[in-house]
Parts: C-alpha cells; sequence; structure tokens
C-alpha cells in the first residue's frame, strides 16, 4: 500500500476537489462522453451560487436518464420530453427554488418539442442545459433531429439524405425568437477554452432563473464517441469541425435585463 | 354554507379549491371547460398556481411534477384528453405522488361527441396506462356528490399516495343544480417525507418511476398491490336504494345509476320489489355487496351509458349465482327512466338463464329498435 503524503492533503494546498453538489458516484458515461463535464460545470455553478439546497433536477429520458445519481440535490425524473412540462409544475408550486433540466436533443428537440417550445413561450422561470451530440445516444445511435446532413446513424446507415430525412433543427435559434426568454446561447465542449465559456454560460443561465428575468437555455454541443464510431480524442476535433458550422456558436437570446447582469 | 344553484363543473372546481388546491394544469375540451375556466379566475386570485398547458400530455406533466413537491394538484378533462394523459398517468402512479384528476366522459372513440357517456370505465378502472398499477376511481351521481367526492379525493390521494380520478359525465358537468360547498380551507402545505422540495436541512430525495433492476421492480409491483388491497379493505363506497326486500337488482354508477334510481321508484310505485345498489367508488368495486346480494335475489340488471363495462365487475362479483341482463346507451345518450322501467318489467317478467350473454341478448334487442 503507498503511503499517502498527508503534507499534499492540507486545505491550503487544494486547488481541485469535487464540488459539494455533486456525488461520490461513477458515471455510467462512456469514456470521452463530455456528459461529465457538462454535469460538473453545472455542479461548480450551483456550488458557487449557493443554491444546492434550494435546487430541484428534472432528468430526461436518454442517456443523462441517471442524472440524479450525479447531482447531490433533490431530484426528478420525467418522461421522455416532458422535463419542461415537470420542472413548471415545480416551479410553479416552489417558485424560490431553482428548478432546470438536463436533457438531451431526442428529449428536447424530437419528443419533447411542445414542451420545450411552450415553456419558453410561456417565460417559464426555469433553467434548461441541452445537451446536443447529434445522435441518440441510450438507444445505440439513431439518427436524431440534430443530425448532420450526411451523417450515418444506424437509422441513416447512407448518412442523412435531408431529402427524405430533413434537416437538422437548431433549437437555440427557433427558442431565441421568443419573447418569453430570456437567455439562449449554445457553446461547445470540445476544447477547455470552451468549456470555460460553458461555465460562464452556464452561471448566467441560473442567474437569470435565480433573478426572475425568464426562461434560460444553455445548448451545449457535445460528443458521442462510442455512437459516432470513433475515439474520445477525434470526437472533439469531430464537433470542431463538422458540428460548429452547422450548430454556430453564440449568443441568440440575451434580453436587456440579463445582458446587464453582474455577478 | 347555503345551497346555490350551481354548475356541476363549476361546483368540482370550487370544491377543489375549498379542499386546498394549490395547483392547476388543464387544457380545454368540451364538455369540462368550465372547470378550466372557472380555475383560472379562482386560483391566481388566491395566489395559486394555475396554467393552461399547451395539451393534456403536457398538462399531466406539470401535474407530475407538483405532485412530487407534495402539493395539492389536479388536473381535469374529457375522454379523448384523458386518453392523452394515459403516459403521465402511468409515471405519477409509478413514482407513487398523490394527484386528482376529473373525467368529465363524453362520447367516444376517437372524436366521438360531446354528448354525456360513460365509455372510459375500462380505461379508468383497469389501468389505460402501461404497467400494473390501480387508480381509485369515483363516480358522482349528484352535483352535491360531485363536491363531496371532489373534496374526499385530495384525502384519499394522500393518504395512499394514489391518483384519484372523478369519473364524472357530460351530463353531470354541465347540469345545475342546488347544492352546498364546503368552507375554503386554509392551503396547509404538509412535511412529506417522500416530497421533492429542495433537499433544504435533510438528505437529497429522488423521485422517479424507474427501476431498472427487474428485482426493484417486482418488489415495487407488490408494494403497489400491496397498497391498493388496503384501498379495497377500507375505501369502498356504494348506495343503496330499497335494496331489503328486493328480489331484482339494478345497478347503475353516475348519471345512469341516477337515471336507474328514477326507474326503481317507479316500479316499486307498480310493486315490483325491486333495489338499486350504486358503487360511489367504481374502483375499488363493491365486490362484497355484490357478492352478498347475489346469494338473496333473483336477478341483476346493469345499466350503463356504453356498451357493458362495469357489467364485467358485476359478473365477477355475482360469479353465475342468479342471471345478470344489461341495458346500455352508448354514444352519448342518457337513457330515459321509462327505457330503464320497460328493462326491469321485462326481466321481472320473462325467465333468465345465467348462461346466456348478457351484451349479445342486449344488442339484438337494440338493433330491433336503433335504425
Amino acid at each position: 500500500m503507498a503511503t499517502v503524503d498527508v503534507e499534499i492533503v492540507k486545505p491550503e494546498n487544494q486547488v481541485y476537489c469535487r464540488p459539494r453538489s455533486f456525488t461520490d458516484f461513477s458515471t455510467h458515461y462512456c469514456p470521452g462522453c463530455t456528459h461529465g463535464v457538462a454535469h460538473r460545470l453545472i455542479a461548480e455553478v450551483l456550488d458557487e451560487m449557493g443554491v444546492q439546497e434550494k435546487t430541484i433536477g428534472v432528468a430526461p429520458v436518454g442517456c443523462s436518464v441517471f442524472a440524479y445519481n450525479y447531482f447531490d440535490v433533490d431530484f426528478v425524473e420525467a418522461a421522455h420530453g416532458r422535463a419542461p412540462a415537470m420542472a413548471t409544475g415545480i416551479k410553479r408550486v416552489l417558485p424560490d427554488r431553482v428548478v432546470f433540466t438536463y436533457q438531451g436533443d431526442g428529449d428536447l428537440a424530437s419528443i419533447g418539442m411542445s414542451e420545450i417550445m411552450h415553456a419558453a413561450g410561456r417565460g417559464e422561470n426555469i433553467t434548461v442545459i441541452f445537451i446536443n451530440n447529434a445522435i441518440y445516444g441510450m438507444t445505440g445511435g439513431q439518427m436524431a433531429p440534430t443530425t448532420l446532413p450526411g451523417q450515418k446513424t444506424t437509422s441513416s446507415p447512407l448518412g442523412r439524405d435531408v431529402e427524405l430525412q430533413g434537416y437538422p433543427l437548431r433549437m437555440s435559434e427557433m427558442i431565441a425568437k421568443m419573447d418569453g426568454a430570456g437567455y439562449v446561447v449554445r457553446r461547445s465542449l470540445h476544447d477547455p477554452a470552451n468549456i470555460r465559456k460553458a461555465k460562464k454560460a452556464i452561471r448566467t443561465a441560473f442567474e437569470t432563473q435565480v433573478r426572475g428575468l425568464g426562461f434560460s437555455m444553455v445548448e451545449l454541443l457535445s460528443t458521442c464517441p462510442t455512437n459516432w464510431g470513433i475515439s474520445p480524442v477525434e470526437a472533439l476535433k469531430w464537433v470542431e469541425t463538422n458540428m460548429v458550422p452547422v450548430f454556430p456558436l453564440g449568443d441568440f437570446k440575451v434580453s436587456s435585463a440579463v445582458g446587464d447582469l453582474r455577478f | 354554507m347555503a345551497r346555490q344553484l350551481i354548475k356541476g363543473n363549476e361546483a368540482m372546481a370550487e370544491a377543489a379549491v375549498r379542499a386546498g388546491l394549490e395547483a392547476y394544469f388543464g387544457y380545454p375540451i368540451t364538455p369540462q371547460s368550465e372547470i378550466l375556466e372557472h380555475l383560472s379566475r379562482r386560483l391566481p386570485e388566491l395566489g395559486r398556481a394555475f396554467v393552461q398547458a399547451e395539451s393534456e400530455v403536457a398538462a399531466i406533466n406539470m401535474v407530475y411534477g407538483a405532485a412530487c413537491t407534495g402539493a395539492r394538484v389536479m388536473s381535469s378533462s374529457s375522454s379523448p384528453g384523458v386518453s392523452l394523459m394515459m403516459e403521465g398517468i402511468s409515471y405519477i402512479a409509478g413514482t407513487e405522488v398523490p394527484c386528482v384528476l376529473i373525467n368529465v366522459m363524453r362520447g367516444g372513440p376517437g372524436l366521438g361527441n360531446i354528448a354525456p357517456a360513460q365509455g372510459d370505465y375500462f380505461q379508468a378502472v383497469y389501468g389505460g396506462g402501461h404497467g400494473d398499477y390501480k387508480v381509485i376511481a369515483l363516480a358522482p351521481s349528484t352535483v352535491q356528490e360531485a363536491i363531496d367526492l371532489t373534496v374526499l379525493s385530495f384525502d384519499l390521494a394522500e393518504k395512499y399516495r394514489s391518483i384519484v380520478m372523478i369519473l364524472a359525465d357530460g351530463s353531470l358537468g354541465q347540469m345545475m343544480e342546488p347544492a352546498e360547498l364546503p368552507e375554503l380551507r386554509p392551503v396547509v402545505r404538509k412535511e412529506w417525507d417522500w416530497a421533492v422540495t429542495g433537499a433544504i436541512g435533510r438528505p437529497r430525495r429522488i423521485l422517479s418511476s424507474i427501476y431498472l433492476e427487474p428485482h426493484d421492480e417486482e418488489i415495487t409491483n407488490l408494494r403497489l398491490l400491496k397498497r391498493w388491497f388496503e384501498i379495497e379493505q377500507n375505501e369502498v363506497r356504494y348506495k343503496e336504494y330499497y335494496l331489503d326486500d328486493a328480489e331484482f337488482v339494478v345497478v347503475g354508477f353516475g348519471t345512469s345509476g341516477r337515471v336507474a334510481l328514477s326507474a326503481v321508484r317507479e316500479a316499486r310505485q307498480m310493486g315490483l320489489k325491486v333495489g338499486l345498489l350504486r358503487p360511489v367508488t367504481v374502483s375499488p368495486f363493491p365486490f362484497a355487496a355484490l357478492d352478498e346480494l347475489s346469494r338473496r335475489v333473483q336477478g341483476f340488471l346493469v345499466v350503463e351509458m356504453n356498451t357493458g363495462q362495469m357489467l364485467n365487475d358485476v359478473l365477477l362479483g355475482v360469479k353465475g349465482r342468479v342471471p345478470v341482463e344489461f341495458y346500455g346507451r352508448p354514444g352519448g345518450i342518457v337513457p330515459f327512466a321509462d327505457d330503464i322501467l320497460a328493462e326491469i318489467q321485462r326481466m321481472v317478467s320473462s325467465p333468465l338463464s345465467v348462461v346466456s350473454d348478457p351484451r349479445k341478448a342486449w344488442l339484438e334487442r337494440m338493433l330491433a329498435v336503433v335504425r
């Protein structure tokens, strides 16, 4: 057994630790998947805002169906696509709590299109973390509404043919058009610089909610090396090379009140 | 409170408010929209939550979320809308959180019509959504009873962490009757040991209907069934009319039970020894009452506004001891008391057999009359 060097665990020497809002739990995600990164960013933000005990998460159906295992906050598990409706029910009864959904692209952009659009339209004061990896992960790599033109999936084996299977949906751009949306941005998790920007966006989204400034959503371009059939490193490059041109990064809606936020 | 002339839908809505309803989520559909309309004014006025959802699918999932916080929460709809809610109903049942749903039934299947019907009995009593679960289903026959059962439904939902469905119909929803509403109760948010409210000063909680390990799901199914047997033990409710010396018994719930009572009273005036059993809880069903009656009467007549759904439960309860006849008016037609009286007279005067299928015999009689 190795001897633990007690010197390095002195509090003043500690530079990195598990966020309080995270549980001590190994995730079930595949190697190279960015769900873990997204989870950590949310947990760090909840810690920094001091809202862990006030937060209620809504887990989706998809790869992140077990998100509730990883956050040390109260959680519910929604039906496929219905997380924004469930979050609405919670937030309307407990308006002083911080309520967020965590949804993938199949959940949010396909079966849950109606619920997400109307939650934004109502200006529902919730935060949505939207993981876009251009594919259905949990069910084994089928085509999603966000699948890129020409992208091969198990249900578009010859590549997505836009003549037959249509075009990818850009959710952030659509939702940003709605008056009820206070903050809608797209970020990417493909390198450290973008991950830092993603965290800032997640913080802004939660601040938007806490201050009652309307619906907030952060779309995060994410990897799925397993179902894309490439290595984790290649997957990060694939996001940058192939996804960013179709899903441009940027701020699609920052209401003037959100723009004035200082924290 | 004084009696007032009040419409069924508004009465149920206001009764829910006075029972401490904290949040309502619904979608317009005839013939229940007055519930939504009444609450759209009343709940905000009291500082409580009201959302007109984008669909019944969204409405039931909003109910699901609010129910997870332990609040008193309700939705209402009519048949096609309740079908859309079935996904959420199954999830709510699987998560074991309480809520109240009102189904003001109309003619079906499909878009059907907006006239009163009772075609959703199977859906309410035997599930409707996927998986093994039961809901408590209450069938009022008057506006006063609708008020009383709405108040009761919240207590039952919380006591058993169950869905309680008020199984009304378009006739009851739209009729005005004198009725008395209860006093407005203050909202008391109870400190449930299961509710998801933010983990303030306690370990976090998770509410979910997912049990990935089949063993855990099996245990959950058994727990739900055990609770259901408690409900069957404690909560069966029914009304008896003229049964003490009855030789024949009419069985009807809700509006058909109410019309049947008029027919039974007329039959009594004609000297026929007929009584009425009106299940108030159609789920749990009053099997024991039927078992007892089936040992001392000569026959049963089941009256419904469908093609014979509760009939199956009556047959289960009677266990073939005596004949069971059926008279139904499906599709949005409310039977007249005279029609039911004629069926009573036919039953009393003609030899019956326990082996014939009551539904087939009824269908033949109907086809000869209805063109």
